[in-house]
């Protein structure tokens, strides 16, 4: 972990970021004002149920949203001194696998079929670095031992179907860090890995953070890889994010009454409970989210005030912050 | 590679023993062919001899393995009508009718691929509406009107085009678009409908998320695997051209086999028919087998399940 305190070290600053689904008869908010900060060398966890906008905030960052339908209508998005949605496509794309990398949910679909497993980890090399022949198959061959896979020059010339569902993730990797961007987004990596291969993906994909300095989000709806692999942690409800601080004082002390349900649902070794605790209710239909909190048809403290207004940002030192009304009350 | 290939040739070969029996047993059991080429009253002797003559005086049996025996040696007996040996008829008349059928594709493959890309890629623009208009025109006209419709405007008012027969390139433009057109139908579809899909796929997102310009991500990721499907149709289309040509060539004068099928019908000739029959049929297992083993050397996946 490099510091990450100082404001320059800055890498990524996402500023009421805003993307919506524009559908027949209603406006889906995906992504309903979202801020964030990741700094360099810095791996920040993004949390929260499935249609929370999580993915929908990493493609954002990509702008790589689903065609036609969703459209960014509002918001900043400073890669260090650039804001990407200022830029042309043309521009964009020197940015994407290059600067920035994504690796998906499912390693069974991210990667093309038809095309062997060495064509697909060069193509970024050849696009970016401009590197050919000779020279990029070494680099390939590189980034293929870096994950960890075994006798490589062997599997270059295979295809996807002959790699186990870890190792075609390993691969994804691969792909995502041969070009050595400065920011990896990480869209549930592991979701579709049995545990024992989503520890050593884990533990991989940490080393590799570690040794090359790259910042990292993490997306994920288990806080038990957060604790893990982040140093921050922003929690989203209804494509906002509700708290957002270090992780450890996050796990301490959670401030959201979501997040702090988030944590008592997460079954723990040798606890005795007879009932593991669930959140009551569903999460709310982004196309009508209720007025006030979003949160608080489902919260065991609402009070009036919730149902009203959305509680406002308040700072809880550094730069977590909460949004909830118990706090801001309190104080 | 080669087991697949292999496997594949050896269906292939079965599926032509298979076509040449069904045609043996056909051809004698809807009656006797030794009547229906004798005139009706000439007699016991007539007939026993058009027997004798066709063979049909021996054993079942011996018969068939005569019949096998010449047809591997390419010899599919003579014409009644006017005694020229069949495999000559056909060997005259069939670059016509695949030299159509060529056309035929490369007018359907030549419309559906663009059309279907970009009708996927640029969903309900003007370019989808007008391959949609295109597909269901094709797809709802029968080939005999189409084509007599096409002959009146660019042969008879425009003249632009030669209405009918075998000639310079420009002659085959007409009778394979006819062709082609209703094949283009489906064609254009499948291509949008795979290309759609291929499109929604996470490694379509992913080709895009390398920083591809949206050309490679379409024309080398997506395409290659829209193609598929394509190719798998394209083989039982090249089928329907055998059929469609049976038409096409009638409304054209076109001088193929399809023309010589339905003289032969009109006038009987059933040695001709029968050799019109296992042409098809072995044309259509060559294109299959073909088909599969391009299939194979598209998709990676296929080479290793035979």
């Amino acid at each position: 972990m490099v510091n990450r305190n100082a404001e320059d070290d800055i890498l990524l600053r996402v500023e009421g970021l805003k993307t919506y689904f524009f559908q027949r008869n209603a406006v889906l908010k995906a992504v309903d004002g979202v801020s964030f900060t990741v700094a360099q060398g810095e791996a920040v966890g993004l949390v929260g149920e499935s249609g929370s906008g999580k993915t929908m905030t990493c493609l954002s960052l990509m702008r790589l949203v689903p065609q036609p339908g969703a459209r960014i209508v509002e918001g900043e998005i400073w890669f260090k001194d650039e804001n990407l949605l200022d830029i042309t496509e043309h521009e964009m794309r020197a940015y994407r696998g290059h600067r920035m990398a994504i690796i998906m949910q499912d390693p069974q679909t991210s990667l093309n079929p038809v095309y062997s497993i060495g064509e697909q980890v060069a193509e970024p090399v050849r696009l970016h670095l401009k590197e050919r022949g000779q020279q990029a198959m070494t680099r390939v061959l590189d980034a293929l031992r870096a994950v960890r896979i075994p006798r490589p020059e062997q599997r270059l010339v295979q295809y996807p179907h002959q790699f186990s569902g870890g190792m075609r993730q390993r691969v994804v990797a691969a792909m995502g860090l041969t070009t050595q961007p400065e920011l990896l987004i990480a869209d549930e990596p592991t979701t579709s890995l049995d545990v024992t291969i989503q520890a050593q993906f884990l533990r991989l994909i940490r080393e590799l953070q570690q040794e090359s300095g790259t910042s990292v989000i993490w997306v994920t709806h288990d806080l038990g890889i957060v604790a893990q692999m982040c140093d921050r942690v922003n929690v989203m409800y209804a494509g906002r994010i509700v708290e957002s601080g270090r992780v450890r004082q996050i796990y301490k002390e959670p401030q959201h009454p979501y997040t702090r349900a988030l944590l008592d649902s997460v079954p723990l070794m040798g606890a005795r409970r007879d009932k593991l605790y669930q959140i009551e209710g569903q999460p709310p239909d982004l196309r009508s989210i209720p007025q006030g909190c979003p949160f608080w048809p489902r919260c065991p403290e609402a009070m009036d005030k919730c149902k009203e207004q959305y509680p406002p940002r308040t700072s809880l030192g550094g730069q977590d912050f909460v949004h909830c009304w118990l706090t801001e009350e309190g104080r | 590679m080669l087991k697949y290939i292999g496997f594949r040739i050896f269906q292939a070969l079965l599926g032509l023993w298979f076509i040449a029996t069904l045609v043996f047993i056909l051809s004698r059991s809807i009656g006797d062919p030794a009547e229906v080429f004798t005139a009706r009253n000439s007699g016991v002797d007539a007939r026993e001899i058009m027997a004798a003559k066709l063979g049909l005086d021996r054993p079942v049996h011996e018969q068939y393995l005569k019949f096998l025996g010449q047809l591997v040696r390419l010899d599919l007996g003579d014409s009644v009508s006017n005694g020229i040996p069949v495999t000559q008829i056909l060997v005259e008349r069939m670059p016509a009718t695949f030299t159509l059928g060529l056309v035929a594709l490369i007018f359907a493959l030549a419309l559906s691929l663009p059309l279907g890309v970009l009708g996927a890629v640029y969903r309900d623009s003007a370019i989808d509406w007008i391959a949609k208009v295109l597909a269901f025109l094709g797809q709802s006209m029968p080939p005999f009107w189409s084509g007599i419709m096409l002959i009146i405007l660019f042969a008879v008012v425009w003249e632009m085009l030669p209405p009918a027969g075998k000639g310079g390139w420009q002659s085959y433009i007409l009778p394979g678009f006819t062709l082609g057109w209703g094949v283009m139908a489906g064609m254009v579809r499948l291509v949008r409908s795979s290309m759609m899909d291929v499109l929604d796929s996470d490694y379509v997102a992913m080709a895009r998320a390398k920083g591809l310009p949206e050309a490679v991500v379409i024309g080398k990721h997506a395409l290659r695997n829209a193609l598929l499907p394509v190719l798998t149709y394209s083989s039982l289309v090249l089928g329907a051209f055998m059929n469609g040509s049976v038409v096409v060539e009638q409304v054209f004068a076109w001088p193929g086999i399809g023309t010589s099928a339905v003289q032969s019908v009109v006038r009987r000739d059933f040695p001709v028919i029968q050799g019109v029959v296992i042409v098809f049929g072995s044309f259509f297992i060559l294109i299959n087998l073909f088909v599969d083993i391009l299939y194979a050397v598209i998709d990676p996946r296929i080479k290793y399940t035979p």
